[in-house]
């Protein structure tokens, strides 16, 4: 049986503007199961961003082939939700207005019974209160849980995230890598989650993919076996920090791994 | 001594007592008013300036002999002049938007479009429109539509611009989001391109209505029997000094007067584009 989501050492060549080319991958090779949490890491322009523009079929990939479900990604598909760095919200649509976009964009028109899902989702990422408030007026952790709901409106299979709490402070930060993982207990779905946080990588997920500097290859796949529920309390555990500091080891020493 | 200064400054506002309350709603008033007691301090150096040093009439008239010109037209006949000069200038205005916008559309969705284009609305632009207008007379004859015509090229330019400017400065994200939906490219135009760049759109609507003033009175240098631009011209070449300043400062009121209108249509229609909330 096929994996769940594959890719199959994939390299990634961009032409620059004067003609030379970057190489931004170099045959990089994972799987990732069904309802598997799991973070990427290392340094930055290393890849992680292309990776994840392969996966939802943004990108197509110079050599190797990218799977989901057991086919080839060749355009981008409605079981692939994605929640950006940035929350990029409209600024002219309130917030139900903005969580139900997707649909509007996508068929022209909104059923009531989306506007009811899309309520569901405010309400679940704790925003019952705010539906119709603009983005100008809500805090930026309140715009990023909107752009979850709003990722999460087409009920995605795939979640993918673009270091998507990198521009919170480091409390509504943590906090929301707690609100994730309760969302993603609730409607389990499989995530690929991108972020510069080693914190943030073990804490969150099953699985942390360690890459090398450009051009960006695999140094390392660490299972994170922590039990879940995870909580605050994990961070004090010990193994956490092992995870950690083999982790950081691992980026700021790649010589070694290799 | 500036530190001195300052520290005084921050005591009195951290305190505020009473007794400073009404010295600082004057302080208000005036910060309000300030535009105003300019130009009020302003038409009272000018007056007396004038009659101290018996300036004459012909070479710079005093706003009081301005006021009494300007009150010796009849009101119809201002009336007439104006309703020249707007309906020329606010059907330019209109045509330029209604060009300008798909023009824009085209070239931010074809890179060939913009190849093209763009440099042939870079040398209309940079043509003097001044030179041009006789021609245009010439060719289209002395109806609104030649007058019209040298208007929309006066004003189109900064429409296209920021229209052009305000597409392009989506966030890339939204793009990738409405890509990433598969939605039709039209969608993608109208339900978020173009909301995008309405803050971009209205400076480039202000400077394109006054520009629009400009053309309508370019056009009355040229050929014209009707008009403000025209009576300022006709009461220059009569010497009547006071009349053609009168003649110029309404001009300058309506000018005024429609940019702060543009302004009011946007606070209305869009108030979400005024205030820039920090996410891009
Ligand atoms: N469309 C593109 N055209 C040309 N070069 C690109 C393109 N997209 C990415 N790159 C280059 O590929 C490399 C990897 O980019 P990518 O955005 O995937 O890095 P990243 O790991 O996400 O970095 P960061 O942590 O800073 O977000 C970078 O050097 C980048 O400049
Ligand atoms: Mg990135």
């Amino acid at each position: 049986m096929k994996p769940y989501v594959s890719f199959e050492q994939i390299s990634q060549v961009f032409s620059r503007p004067d003609g030379s080319s970057l190489m931004a991958l170099k045959d990089v090779s994972f799987d990732i199961g069904r309802h598997e949490f799991v973070a990427v890491v290392g340094p930055s322009g290393c890849g992680k961003s292309t990776l994840l523009r392969l996966l939802s079929g943004l990108l197509r990939p110079t050599r190797g082939q990218v799977t989901l479900f057991g086919q080839p990604v060749t355009e981008p598909r409605d079981e692939v939700g994605i929640v950006f760095q940035k929350p990029t919200l409209l600024p002219w649509l309130n917030a139900l207005e903005n969580v139900v976009f997707p649909v509007r964009h996508k068929t022209g028109r909104v059923s009531r019974a989306d506007y009811e899902r899309a309520r569901e989702l405010i309400e679940m990422v704790g925003l019952g209160d705010f539906c119709d408030r603009m983005p100008g007026e809500l805090s930026g952790g309140m715009q990023q849980r909107l752009g979850i709901a709003r990722a999460l409106l087409l009920d995605p299979e795939v979640l993918l995230m673009d270091e998507p709490f990198s521009a919170l402070d480091a409390l509504s930060r943590e906090e929301m890598g707690f609100e994730l993982l309760r969302i993603w207990n609730e409607r389990p779905k499989t995530v690929l989650f991108i972020t510069h946080s080693i914190t943030e990588a073990v804490l969150l997920s099953d699985r942390v993919l360690v890459m090398s500097e450009r051009p960006g290859t695999l140094v390392e796949n660490i299972e994170i076996d922590l039990p879940r529920p995870r909580t605050a309390a994990s961070i004090q555990e010990e193994r956490f920090h092992e995870y950690s500091s083999q982790i950081r080891d691992l980026i700021y020493r790649p010589h070694y791994a290799a | 001594m500036n530190t001195q200064v300052k520290s005084e400054t921050l005591s009195t506002d951290r305190t505020m007592p009473p007794e400073h309350s009404l010295r600082s709603s004057v302080a208000l008033l005036l910060s309000r008013q300030a535009p105003l007691l300019t130009l009020l301090s302003f038409l009272l150096a000018w007056e007396f300036g004038c009659r101290l040093g018996a300036v004459p009439e012909y070479l710079l008239p005093a706003p009081s002999v301005i006021l009494a010109a300007f009150t010796d037209v009849e009101a119809v006949r201002w009336l007439g002049h104006l309703w020249s000069t707007l309906r020329v200038a606010l059907l330019g205005f209109l045509i330029s938007i209604a060009v300008s916008l798909p023009l824009a559309v085209g070239m931010v969705r074809s890179r060939y479009l913009s190849r093209t284009l763009y440099p042939a609305l870079v040398v209309i632009q940079s043509t003097p429109i001044v030179a041009v207008a006789p021609l245009i007379i010439v060719i289209l004859g002395t109806g609104d539509a030649p007058r019209i015509l040298i208007t929309c090229l006066i004003s189109f330019f900064p429409i296209v611009v920021a229209a052009t400017t305000g597409m392009m400065s989506t966030p890339p994200e939204l793009i990738e989001l409405s890509r990433s939906l598969k939605a039709r490219p039209s969608r993608e135009i109208w339900q978020i391109r173009l909301p995008y760049a309405v803050p971009h759109l209205f400076s480039g609507f202000k400077v394109a209505i006054t520009l629009s003033i400009i053309g309508a009175v370019v056009a009355e240098f040229v050929a014209a029997e009707q008009g403000l631009g025209y009576f300022v011209q006709f009461s220059t070449s009569y010497f009547k000094i006071p009349q053609a300043f009168a003649g110029l400062f309404f001009l300058s009121a309506v000018s005024l007067v429609l940019f702060k209108l543009v302004q009011f249509v946007q606070k209305r229609l869009f108030p979400w584009s005024l205030s820039e909330p920090k996410q891009h």
